[in-house]
């Protein structure tokens, strides 16, 4: 497993973990971006729909309870 | 700064899976029939909702069926990267993970059945729930490698949508729900074997029993008459049914009729023509089910704004 402490440039280059510790290409970190937005909108849609039903189920009713 | 666990995983992750790959997953053609029958269900069905509700309906059955799609491609990736037609999915093009995509599936089946439960009612919810075990433990993992009849058994996961709709604003099951469950039922297997027959190569290669690769041409073409004839006779019983006007009853049989004159026209030719009719029956029963739906659901429509149903 890699060392957390360690930058990739401060990791020796020929053991297992330098070879296992790969900075990520553009690309790579790009398709990522876009995949943590996908889950975001995903949640707030999820949030969202949630708030809506709940209204649209319960209406003024919703507030019509003893305090 | 981000880092890959393992060799392996950049081997097999290399530039990550892009958001398109997910959504191909869901198998999204076959998301666009399950949401069009499944709206078609819940417009016919009388009431009606909540525009709302009926939205997160339509998305939770989308999302329900988008997940069996992700957990068919998991069960499916090895033969999937021997077919034609199915080499460039997610997983055999080595873009994404076989375990994510399971965790994917299963994820998406855990939010969409419950969201649907609690938007319309826990019988759609069941149903929801049922035609994704059906098409991916009954369909995928046990009978499409087992049997020929594996397109007729498997129909049925595909029928469930139209009823699922008609039972999120009724929350029963009735007469009408089993009609329209039955002419998609009934539609599945001459849909699917005219595919087969142009890709009977495809799947011998992947060693799929298709009744083409089994029983022969003659005996599935055999079948897709009898299939053909069943379905237009079901195609009309909205009419008798009392939940359908004439003019649908007259466009439903058109097409009936033509369907059974393409499934006819596959016999005593050549191979290749045979072929190209195979592709040509294949096309139009994609229009037969679009069509007999939209003028059923347009029918319906007029009939109830102008008072007359």
């Amino acid at each position: 497993m890699s060392d957390p402490q360690k930058t990739p440039e401060e990791m020796p280059k020929d053991t297992p973990q330098a070879h296992d510790q790969q900075v990520l290409s553009e690309e790579y970190k790009k398709r990522q971006r876009r995949r943590s937005a996908a889950i975001a909108i995903g949640l707030v849609g999820l949030v969202a729909s949630f708030y809506i039903l709940t209204m649209v189920k319960l209406g003024p009713e919703l507030f019509s309870r003893a305090l | 700064m981000a880092y890959l666990d393992s060799s392996a995983d950049i081997q097999q992750a290399d530039i990550g899976a892009d958001v398109s790959d997910y959504f191909a997953l869901l198998k999204p053609r076959v998301m666009s029939l399950v949401v069009f029958t499944a709206l078609v269900g819940m417009l016919l069905a009388p009431n009606g909702l909540h525009p709302f509700v009926g939205l997160l309906a339509i998305l939770s059955i989308a999302i329900g069926g988008g997940a069996a799609g992700a957990l068919n491609m998991y069960f499916d990736a090895d033969i999937d990267a021997i077919m034609s037609r199915t080499k460039n999915r997610p997983i055999p093009a080595g873009r994404i993970k076989k375990n994510q995509v399971l965790g994917f599936g299963l994820f998406l089946t855990g939010f969409s059945v419950p969201i649907l439960g609690l938007a319309t009612n826990f019988m759609a919810a069941g149903l929801l729930a049922l035609t994704i075990f059906y098409y991916v433990v009954i369909y995928t993992i046990w009978l499409k490698r087992i049997t020929p009849q594996n397109i007729v058994i498997g129909g049925a996961a595909g029928a469930f949508p139209v009823m699922i709709g008609w039972v999120a604003v009724t929350g029963s099951v009735s007469i009408e729900a089993l009609v329209l469950f039955s002419i998609v039922f009934l539609w599945t297997p001459p849909h699917f074997w005219a595919l087969a027959l142009y890709k009977k190569g495809d799947y011998e290669a992947a060693k799929i029993p298709m009744l083409p690769n089994v029983a022969g041409e003659n005996a599935t073409i055999l079948q897709i008459i009898v299939y053909s004839v069943l379905l237009a006779i079901v195609g009309v019983l909205p009419v008798v049914f009392g939940f359908a006007g004439y003019f649908y009853g007259a466009v439903a049989s058109v097409l009936g009729l033509t369907m059974i004159v393409l499934a006819i026209r596959l016999r005593g030719v050549e191979q290749k023509q045979m072929r190209q009719r195979a592709r040509k029956l294949f096309t139009f029963s994609l229009s037969y089910l679009f069509v007999i739906f939209l003028v059923l659901l347009l029918e319906t429509l007029v009939l109830r704004m102008t008072g007359a149903a």
